[in-house]
């Protein structure tokens, strides 16, 4: 990304590893280099075992039952179906709502808002502090606000799109911040040199070049709110479905909870149908991501 | 351009989704003397595999009823039974009063129904030999809140046992299990040492009993038998002997204390009024061996059946 290219540049440069690079063989450097190297290739190595591990127990289970069927009580008929569809509809109904909302917050807080104001400043420390409060505690707030105006039943796709949408609202903000702040002053300024109005400078210049920050960034954390099992838990989340959720009034299941219910059973086979339930979950994370690569390689603008 | 297409996109998009919600809520079947509409049952995660398991079969008779299943615990599911949320409620053990008094003040009344039969088992790593009966007071001496710190060999508990650090597994405060088995050892419900290692998750427990030399804990007896090659559950002595937790002992009532009916409420107003929840319940009791049996507890007996069905009988 653009905004991380001249701090990438400057490390390539002169810092550490092009002062080792070029021969800078001090031993403080060198074992430096080495506990960096030893990080990584834990991080990595706990990775691959976690995906080895869950896609050889989850391979036995792994086939077109998984994707048709309903959850049963005998494991060798149960599917997962419900959980995809759920799953599927609740992020749907998340990002319809955060998006528009996040990314109008976004621009309204780097492009318009008057950042002396200490009420203005007062919200962008929220946002920040928002982003890094704990998913259980939208679920609280989402429970507390339907009890409040009376909803009965609050599992409900709606409900858990709005716990779900709270949650990944101050990333999507500050993501957006972060690409209309990668984009030039100076493209602001000639649009406006040449008699665009502010509103017309970022509708056609300011937004569209920040796209692929604001798409790579939202789909991240789209990815996050789909692993997310603890705010909808919280809301009463069903763990037995036998029919596809089809609207905002109804009832839902999602991966991440299915694969919960089923890794809590006494029998094996259900240990298996979990594993394998993981798969398919971390396929459509890496579906997501894999779009938001595509975005990103296809809009990005060099300056 | 590239943006007006990405506004094009995102605007079909939304514009299907509204389309789409606007046909919300449950599918209502067309065909006219089949069963619609929706049963909501919440509660134990104990009991859940029973109703899931009734669900399951029900669906097979009945495909236009949607059959729910939540797991808040027993307490939580009572919670949402009293305040009317709910058509049934899961139970791992018989409600309290001051939940039944919500329930009252809300105007609910209900009717208790045991559908299955459980054993808790008390457990050991399949690797220990020393150890084949347990009464309730050493089990109680092990368990209860004062030997936290001060209970911590096998040989403390019994002198003949070996000298083999006591490693303590059981569920958290929100299950019914860890409710009954306090009550049942301690005497009082909750009361239990704190220094042992908890989880909600038996698998979890299974591991760690079987992964430590003095391991024990204590959970449903399904998870012994799928775990057969890790554990074994020890004989309990309640007072006439030692008794082996088995599917007879259990349903014979002579694996006490530990064994136990797990129970599901009925809603009274829905059971009247909504066809469905009175279909899916009879159904539940009609087929409860099978229905234990899939869930792996244990069914029910002859009289404890003639019992449900009075039970329902009487609420029309």
């Amino acid at each position: 990304m653009s905004v991380f290219a001249p701090i990438g540049r400057r490390i390539g440069d002169g810092t550490i590893r092009g002062r080792v690079k070029g021969g800078d063989a001090s031993p403080t450097s060198i074992v430096f280099l080495v506990l960096l190297w030893l990080s990584l290739f834990l991080a990595f190595a706990f990775l691959v075992t976690l995906i080895v591990t869950t896609i050889i127990e989850g391979s036995p289970r792994l086939n077109g039952m998984l994707l048709t069927e309903y959850p049963a009580s005998r494991p060798e008929e149960a599917g997962a179906r419900p959980a995809i569809l759920g799953s599927m509809m609740v992020i749907a109904f998340t990002a319809l709502m955060t998006l528009p909302l996040g990314i109008a917050a976004g621009v309204h807080l780097e492009e318009f808002s008057d950042r002396n104001n200490w009420w203005n400043r007062i919200v962008e420390l929220n946002v920040q502090n928002l982003a890094a409060v704990p998913s259980i505690v939208y679920g609280l707030l989402t429970l507390g606000a339907l009890t409040a105006i009376g909803v009965k039943d609050k599992n409900i796709v709606i409900a858990g799109a709005t716990a779900l949408s709270l949650l990944i609202l101050p990333v999507i903000i500050i993501v957006t911040r972060e690409a209309l702040r990668a984009v030039p002053i100076e493209i602001r300024q000639g649009s406006l040199a040449l008699g665009a109005t502010p509103l017309q400078t970022l509708f056609r210049q300011t937004l569209p070049s920040a796209v692929p920050g604001i798409a790579t960034g939202s789909i991240l954390a789209l990815s996050r709110a789909l692993g997310e099992a603890a705010p909808l838990l919280i809301l009463g989340a069903l763990v037995f479905v036998s029919f596809d959720p089809n609207g905002l009034l109804s009832g839902y299941t999602t991966l991440p909870i299915q694969i919960f219910n089923w890794t809590g059973r006494p029998q094996e086979e259900f240990h298996i149908l979990a594993a394998a339930t993981s798969i398919v979950l971390l396929a459509l994370l890496l579906a997501m991501n894999a779009i938001a690569i595509v975005i990103r390689n296809r809009y990005q603008k060099r300056w | 351009m590239k943006t007006l297409k990405f506004a094009g996109l995102a605007s079909t998009l939304a514009i299907s989704a509204l389309v789409l919600s606007a046909c919300g809520g449950q599918t209502v079947d067309p065909n006219s003397d089949a069963l619609a509409g929706a049963v909501v049952a919440d509660g134990s995660s104990t009991v859940a595999p029973l109703t899931e398991a009734a669900a399951d079969l029900f669906r097979d008779v009945e495909a236009g009823v949607n059959v729910t299943v939540a797991t808040s615990g027993t307490g939580g599911g009572f919670e949402k039974f009293c305040a009317g949320e709910t058509d049934l409620s899961n139970a791992s053990r018989g409600i309290k009063d001051e939940e039944a008094a919500i329930c009252a003040e809300n105007g609910i009344e209900f009717t208790e129904i045991i559908v299955a039969n459980d054993g808790l088992a008390v457990v050991v790593p399949a690797g220990n030999d020393f150890v084949q009966c347990l009464t309730v007071e050493q089990l109680n001496t092990i368990w209860g809140p004062e030997a936290e710190g001060t209970i911590t060999s096998w040989n403390q508990v019994d002198p003949s046992f070996p000298d083999v650090e006591l490693a303590l597994f059981g569920p958290g405060t929100d299950s019914g299990t860890f409710d009954y088995f306090t009550k049942e050892i301690n005497g009082e419900e909750g009361a239990i040492r704190t220094d042992y290692s908890p989880s909600e998750d038996d698998n979890v427990l299974v591991q760690g009993i079987a992964g430590a030399e003095g391991g024990l804990g204590f959970f449903g007896l399904s998870y012994v038998t799928e775990n057969a090659d890790l554990i074994r559950a020890v004989a309990v002595d309640g007072g006439n002997g030692c008794v082996d937790a088995s599917e007879a002992t259990v349903q014979d009532g002579s694996y006490t204390p530990l064994g136990r009916p797990l129970y599901v409420y009925v809603n009274n107003a829905s059971y009247a009024e909504k066809p469905q929840v009175k279909s899916f319940v009879d159904f539940y009791i009609e087929n409860q061996a099978e229905v234990a049996a899939l869930a792996l507890y244990i069914g029910l007996t002859d009289e404890q059946v003639a019992v449900a069905k009075d039970e329902l009988a009487t609420l029309g």
